[in-house]
């Protein structure tokens, strides 16, 4: 067995059944990926039909192209590679306008990123994994160009490494590192308004609770 | 950070900002490491945003298991590989 080999072994897939079209092999690799690569097409593309489309294309090509995987990389980052490549065509296709992901970041860290100064960190849990509070992370995450949105996903939602998520995109850790900075800031942003209005609503809820019962105590 | 009633000078806080994400991970080298910290004990604005950040990255890391694929979804991807044979029930 050579070094390469190992890679794709240590995953729990043996490179030469998958190079053989071994159906059941294959099988075992839709089942270990298909979730994540669902998740970071709909996160991507904000739509089921459209993620359908990535996650089916994804795993078609990964088919084909399976005879010549050399196992230089993970399978799994050779599967994020296809998939994002798939995600970014479509939006592409769907909106031309859209800048290129390789398009180099415009301003210095922070300079002229908003920053709101608003403790909501002691909001009680159930607020914060509300169903409306998930709606709202989505939503978050759709505002973000991209470049920033792609990095985003494949970081803190499907949990790959810097170092993993770099050799996806072709960027380096660096890169990585700055945007997945900058991703994380602008949904802390977000964040903020959306917390900070359902602090002030929650107080305001209070107010009135202990205003109608001194009421009633008085009365 | 900003405008701020604190006494504090809030000229380092934008340049500090960069290296929160790295901060929060328990990725930042050692010397940025202790300069951040330093300046956190004396700034609470930038607390806020140290702890707003870490809470922001902890709320998408709990939501994001609980999004697995549609069944349906599952199934026709299963049929369109042609191994819905091995799809298990």
């Amino acid at each position: 067995m050579n070094g390469n080999e190992n890679k794709v072994e240590t995953e729990g897939f043996s490179l030469e059944a998958l190079h053989a079209g071994n159906p059941e092999e294959f099988s075992r690799l839709v089942d270990a990926y298909s979730s994540k690569i669902y998740r970071l097409a709909i996160k991507m593309l904000n739509q089921q039909q459209d993620a359908e489309d990535v996650l089916q294309e994804t795993f078609l090509k990964a088919y084909r192209g399976l005879k010549s995987f050399d196992g230089r990389s993970k399978l799994s980052t050779w599967l994020f590679r296809i998939a994002t490549n798939e995600a970014l065509m479509m939006i592409r296709r769907k909106h031309p306008e859209v800048v290129s992901i390789d398009e180099p970041v415009e301003t210095e860290e922070g300079e002229q990123e908003p920053l709101q100064i608003i403790d909501w960190c002691c909001l009680p849990e159930n607020e914060l994994l509300s169903a409306e509070t998930k709606e709202r992370l989505d939503v978050a995450v759709q505002k973000l160009p991209e470049r920033l949105r792609v990095v985003f996903i494949l970081r803190d939602i499907n949990d790959l490494s810097t170092h993993e998520t770099a050799e996806v995109l072709g960027l380096s850790d660096t890169a990585v590192k700055t945007r997945l900075s900058r991703a994380r800031l602008r949904l802390r942003e977000e964040l903020s308004t959306y917390f900070g209005e359902r602090r002030n609503d929650l107080r305001e809820t209070q107010l009135n609770k202990s205003m109608h019962a001194s009421q009633k105590g008085s009365g | 950070m900003m405008e701020t009633t604190n006494k504090h000078e809030h000229k380092n806080c934008r340049q500090l900002l960069g290296s929160l994400s790295e901060y929060v991970d328990g990725e930042l080298d050692e010397e940025l490491c202790s300069v951040l910290e330093n300046h956190l004990e004396g700034c609470e604005d930038c607390r806020i945003v140290v702890d707003t950040l870490r809470k922001t990255v902890y709320l998408y890391h709990e939501t994001a298991g609980t999004e697995n694929i549609p069944s349906d979804i599952r199934q026709r991807l299963y049929k369109s590989l042609n191994i819905e044979n091995y799809l298990e029930k």
